[in-house]
């Protein structure tokens, strides 16, 4: 690799975009590889868009968002099937950059919500609210935030013994994950049938519930997290550098944190009140996103994109590959669970 | 030895507890009669038709998961090792699914051929991914196959019996690991094998022992290391397989009881695995009666109690300083 002459070869190219007093620098390989994955979620969710009891044509689809069509059609498309397929990519995107924050500040691959047991406590903690309190869909989503806070306090506090070692917190983390869930199976145990089906179809992870009265607080959460963690990304990459290195750097690592934290709780309870908990997307979602971009890092945005992308594809396997339509979270943990054993033996060999 | 005699005391007081409890109560006297002289009254019905089938179900299933837990400890010298972590269980359950689904299997003396296939290609898979590269079988991977083992298998459990309810139905009180509604029909098809299971890790606790030591020094002590491997692998298989076709997958009592084992006689697998085929009943059938009374009337499966009780045993294990002496 010969630089030319006079210019510095850093690696990778970079896009810089500067306006007034902001400059953004952009790695080529990432900006493209979002592009890339943002046109393939939006080239699923048209498919989805279109798949159903109702088949429609990608034109027919198009037509109903340029307000050219009425009736049956544009119910079908907007009222029905919309909500479903843009709840499925947010959320994936929620619970990607939620993976991606837990595998960065831990550093760690193997640290994302669902097996460190953030997603079983704000299943529990939902179902807390349904079964003991009944509540609607706002109570039903503090239960969710307040119970995986709880769960991440929990974990990280039994795991810690002068400092959180990786290895630990991963067994705490699948203890509490195991403690959690047999309280919510208890749970659903005592309810009344009517609340335990619904419970139990919930408790594997579906898109079914999602209609537009469901989707718009998640949705509302989700994108003012987002906007938080363009403030909190910085420190997020200085933390990666170890604690020393941020803090001589000026960051103020515990406030730095406790935001990231309490972001990516907010991220996985919203989506797990809205459609239960999805498994494995928050850990696949990083790693692979860091095998197409290259990067040293895990990074946020390209994780997001991979998780809209995942999710909402396996919500089209999930709906109309079978003879009946599944629970999404069905196939993400096939999806999720092979890909960490391919991981695994991936990870022993490079050892050898 | 003493201690030996202490334990099989306390399951013996486990064994009166499991028959007295549930949601029908019994008074000693009740007990006395059905035991001794039993005319058929309906205490006398529940006694001997319920009572004594679960809590010989208990037994079994509880010394399948203690000794399997016991082995896979010592073949992986993994502190953590537990058949339910490891996937063994769940990769039983998914065998029995597909028996169910596939072969129309609808008896448990049927499940139990599934499940011992089941957990033979689980225990072969995760030992493979688990210890794959150089430096050998190294706990956290050992215990991430088996998590990810486990949610695959559970995730295709879940699905196919969503697909197919009428499956469902015939798994769905077996599928949380409960000992409700197991006859003599279920536990007595399986015994055999779990005592033979009992007996290949007896006879492999010697073995198990030096290689604890490395698999160098087991190997230059005279220790036949494939014949072992092989020997343990068979050995979990029969006890977690016949295990999870009783009760379903139940987790954590195997994690527990060998380190319960550990503490009373130290680290010798010729002890543990005995102390394991007492010790572990004991914890199961408390359990299950404590199942049985926290919703009372109606009660919560004991792989559920298990779990709750097991969990904080897997984090004080993590959080001690000195990894356990195997």
């Amino acid at each position: 690799m010969s630089a030319p002459a006079g210019r510095i070869d850093f690696g990778a190219r970079v896009i810089v975009v500067r306006r007034g007093p902001v400059a953004l620098r952009f790695r080529m390989r990432t900006a493209l590889v979002c592009l890339a994955l943002g046109a393939a979620t939006l080239a699923v969710s048209l498919v989805a868009l279109c798949l159903g009891d109702l088949p429609l044509s990608v034109p027919e689809v198009i037509s109903v968002f340029l307000g050219r069509q009425s009736g049956i059609v544009e119910t079908v498309v907007l009222d029905w099937r919309l909500p479903r397929v843009l709840g499925a990519a947010v959320f994936g995107a929620a619970l990607g950059v939620s993976g991606a924050i837990f595998q960065s500040m831990t550093r760690n691959p193997l640290a994302s919500p669902d097996i460190i047991g953030l997603t079983a406590g704000s299943y529990a903690g939902a179902l807390i609210v349904i079964i003991v309190l009944g509540g609607g869909t706002l109570p039903i989503t503090i239960g969710a935030l307040l119970g995986g806070l709880v769960a991440a306090a929990l974990v990280y506090l039994l795991a810690y013994r002068q400092g959180v070692q990786g290895f630990r917190l991963i067994i705490v983390g699948i203890g509490i994950s195991a403690m959690l869930g047999a309280l919510s199976t208890y749970l659903v145990l005592r309810a009344r049938l009517e609340v335990a089906m619904t419970a139990a179809i919930w408790g594997a992870g579906s898109l079914n519930p999602v209609g537009w009265p469901q989707l718009l607080p998640p949705l509302v959460v989700i994108v003012l997290v987002f906007v938080a963690l363009t403030v909190l990304v910085t420190p997020l990459r200085q933390l990666e550098l170890g604690d020393d290195a941020a803090s001589s750097l000026g960051t103020r690592l515990e406030p730095a944190r406790l935001g990231l934290v309490v972001c990516a709780v907010a991220l996985t309870a919203v989506v797990t009140a809205a459609a239960g908990p999805i498994a494995f997307v928050a850990l696949a979602a990083p790693q692979i996103a860091r095998r197409l971009t290259r990067s040293a890092g895990v990074a946020l945005a390209p994780s997001g994109f991979l998780g809209a992308f995942v999710l909402a594809g396996s919500d089209i396997v999930a709906q109309h590959a079978l003879a009946m339509p599944l629970p999404v979270g069905v196939v993400t943990v096939v999806i999720g669970g092979g890909y960490l054993i391919w991981l695994l033996i991936h990870e022993a060999r490079r050892r050898l | 030895m003493l201690g030996l005699l202490a334990a099989i005391a306390a399951l013996i007081l486990a064994v009166i507890l499991s028959i007295l409890f549930g949601s029908r109560q019994l008074s000693a006297e009740e007990l006395v009669h059905a035991l001794t002289a039993a005319t058929g009254t309906s205490a006398d019905q529940v006694v001997l038709d319920l009572r004594v089938p679960r809590t010989l179900a208990g037994i079994v299933v509880g010394a399948g998961l203690g000794v399997s837990g016991a082995v896979v400890q010592a073949l992986t010298r993994n502190p953590i090792g537990d058949p339910g972590i490891l996937g063994v269980n769940a990769g039983a359950g998914l065998f029995v699914a597909l028996g169910v689904a596939l072969f129309g299997a609808s008896v448990p003396a049927e499940y139990l051929y599934f499940a011992f296939a089941g957990a033979l290609v689980a225990t072969v898979l995760v030992y493979l991914i688990g210890s794959a590269g150089r430096s050998g079988a190294d706990p956290v991977r050992l215990t991430l196959a088996g998590v990810a083992l486990a949610a695959v298998c559970t995730g295709i459990t879940t699905g196919m019996t969503l697909l197919d309810p009428l499956t469902f139905n015939k798994l769905r009180g077996w599928s949380a690991g409960s000992f409700v509604e197991r006859g003599y029909d279920v536990v007595l098809p399986v015994l055999p094998f779990a005592v033979l299971g009992v007996a290949l890790a007896l006879a492999s606790a010697r073995s198990l022992n030096t290689m604890g030591l490395g698999d160098e020094l087991a190997f230059s002590l005279g220790t036949h290391l494939i014949r072992t491997r092989v020997v343990s692998v068979i050995s979990i298989t029969l006890l977690a397989g016949s295990a999870t076709a009783i009760a379903g997958p139940i987790g954590f009592v195997g994690l527990m009881v060998p380190h319960i084992a550990r503490w009373i006689v130290g680290p010798d697998q010729r002890w543990i695995i005995p102390y394991s085929v007492v010790l572990a009943p004991t914890v199961l059938l408390v359990s299950d009666v404590i199942g049985r009374l926290i919703l009372w009337p109606s009660e919560v499966p004991v792989g559920i109690v298990t779990a709750f009780v097991g969990a904080p045993v897997l984090i004080y294990l993590v959080r001690r300083a000195k990894s356990s002496t195997l």
